[in-house]
């Protein structure tokens, strides 16, 4: 019977080890999906020859370099510029429209990683004629992550798909405008960047800031369990202004989040959500 | 004289399966009842690009509810959930699916390899996982870690699936993988995995 309810080891070891690394080093993953984090985790302790995850723990108390590589393993940096260009496309023909009738615009990239989608979004609201009124705001736990998403350089080899989703997303110039191409790889146009402020933020340990038009946030919650999304919408809320926006991945949902409420289904088929007025305050419009 | 393979107790089942996947699923699924009393979770290797998912094209000729699995989304039984084309599914300890958006696994996205090792995980013992045809090594360390859970693994028979390269390395794979006929497979499920099976 105690058989039964006793919990794995290895279930053991993965709580002990998300604390320690939030105690030690304030990285908070205790709110992760565990059936990903535990593989990713099974694949660092393999890569960096620990045999158990004990061991790595040992390791992560007494060895302070080893936390940026493991940081590479915790958190997933897979994106590709204009991914799902059916989203990028709803953006440009639904959801620019609303944003133009703003003096000044805010855009956070929530879980930014290495950068795709921010450059993605300035390259979009370059074209549509509002990137010199909008603030970008770039965001990810993962400092190596950041960094990379603040050179701006991508393998070479990875332009063909980046200008196909381009196109289909309904780019009105060449891809290749916003890039040059050296050694093997490209680098993106750094004006693109120029209006993109570049910080460390957690969705799951810091607060809210500023006042968004538009929070873009896409294959990020997905390695989150429900209380740390109920949260990160929650601040998503707490940031957006009233009939702002908020975009997800393609196959991400509200309706299992605690704040399901507060949004509306604007364009449900590219999961983009619209905050819905304060229902509590009847005076409001 | 044949095996006898007892599956009792299950709480869910898994399939695997790439190549010739939509003849083999054609033949499994839709023999089942609207009530079929377990939940299943499949990942089939499909281009990410391809307009008509399998999943809406076996929900037409399926009485059991077929369905593209969503984040979070709690595993119900009576309910076939497919991966999303481009995502992996994964098993969370309170029975709900969660989506990843991480690096293929042996070259594929959804891989299967990473929905076996989360449900085995999750089910231990009351697991019952399947290799159907398909044409790589995919679901080979999956439907190990199955049988190293005390889960049962049986395989399409490789000598009549259109792909046999998947089973074979299954049954390689595997001490405990059982080879057995799709009419078989579909027998086992229809007895909602409560039945015997018999070999011949």
């Amino acid at each position: 019977m105690t058989q039964k309810t006793a919990p794995k080891t290895e279930d053991i070891e993965l709580r002990l080890f998300l604390e320690a690394m939030y105690s030690q080093y304030h990285y908070d993953f205790r709110g992760y999906s565990r059936a990903s984090l535990k593989r990713r985790l099974v694949l660092a302790c393999q890569r960096l020859g620990c045999p158990t995850l004990s061991a790595l723990h040992e390791r992560l108390l007494r060895d302070d370099k080893v936390l940026p590589q493991l940081l590479d393993y915790m958190t997933v940096q897979v994106s590709d510029m204009f991914r799902d260009p059916a989203y990028f496309r709803a953006l440009r023909e639904q959801i620019i429209p609303h944003l133009k009738t703003y003096p000044s615009l805010k855009v956070w990239v929530a879980g930014c990683s290495s950068g795709e989608e921010l450059y993605s979004l300035a390259i979009l609201f370059r074209e549509e004629g509002l990137e010199g009124k909008t603030m970008f705001y770039a965001t990810d736990v993962n400092g190596n992550a950041l960094a990379k998403a603040e050179a701006g350089v991508y393998a070479l080899d990875r332009m063909a798909l980046f200008t196909k989703n381009h196109r289909l997303s309904g780019g009105s110039g060449s891809l290749s405008d916003y890039y040059h191409a050296a050694y093997g790889a490209a680098r993106f146009d750094q004006t693109l960047r120029r209006r993109t402020v570049f910080s460390d933020h957690s969705l799951a340990s810091d607060s809210v800031f500023g006042e968004m038009h538009l929070i873009s946030c896409r294959n990020v919650l997905i390695y989150f369990d429900r209380p740390l999304q109920d949260l990160a919408v929650g601040l998503f809320k707490d940031a957006l202004v009233r009939k702002g926006f908020l975009g997800m991945g393609a196959r991400e949902t509200l309706r299992f989040n605690a704040h399901s409420k507060a949004f509306a289904d604007f364009l449900p088929h590219e999961r983009i959500y619209q905050k819905q007025g304060d229902t509590s305050n009847p005076w409001a419009p | 004289m044949g095996t006898l393979i007892s599956i009792r107790h299950l709480d869910a089942v898994v399939i695997g399966t790439s190549t010739g996947a939509i003849a083999s699923l054609s033949r499994l699924l839709p023999p089942l009842p609207r009530d079929f009393p377990l939940a299943i979770l499949v990942a089939v290797h499909v281009p990410a690009d391809q307009p008509h998912s399998i999943a809406s094209l076996l929900q037409t000729k399926c009485r059991v509810r077929v369905k593209e699995a969503e984040d979070k989304e709690p595993i119900l039984p009576g309910t076939v959930y497919f991966a999303p084309p481009d995502y992996h599914i994964l098993v969370e300890d309170d029975r709900r699916l969660s989506l990843s958006n991480e690096e293929p696994v042996n070259f594929s996205r959804p891989s299967i390899d990473v929905l076996f090792e989360s449900a085995a995980d999750v089910y231990g013992k009351h697991l019952l996982a399947i290799i159907l045809s398909g044409a790589n090594h995919d679901g080979a360390q999956g439907a190990s870690a199955v049988g190293q859970a005390g889960g049962t693994v049986l395989v399409e028979h490789p000598d009549s699936a259109t792909a046999r390269m998947m089973p074979d390395a299954a049954l390689a794979a595997c001490p405990t993988a059982e080879p057995v006929s799709l009419g078989d497979l579909t027998d086992l499920l229809l007895s909602g995995g409560r039945g015997l099976l018999c070999r011949p």
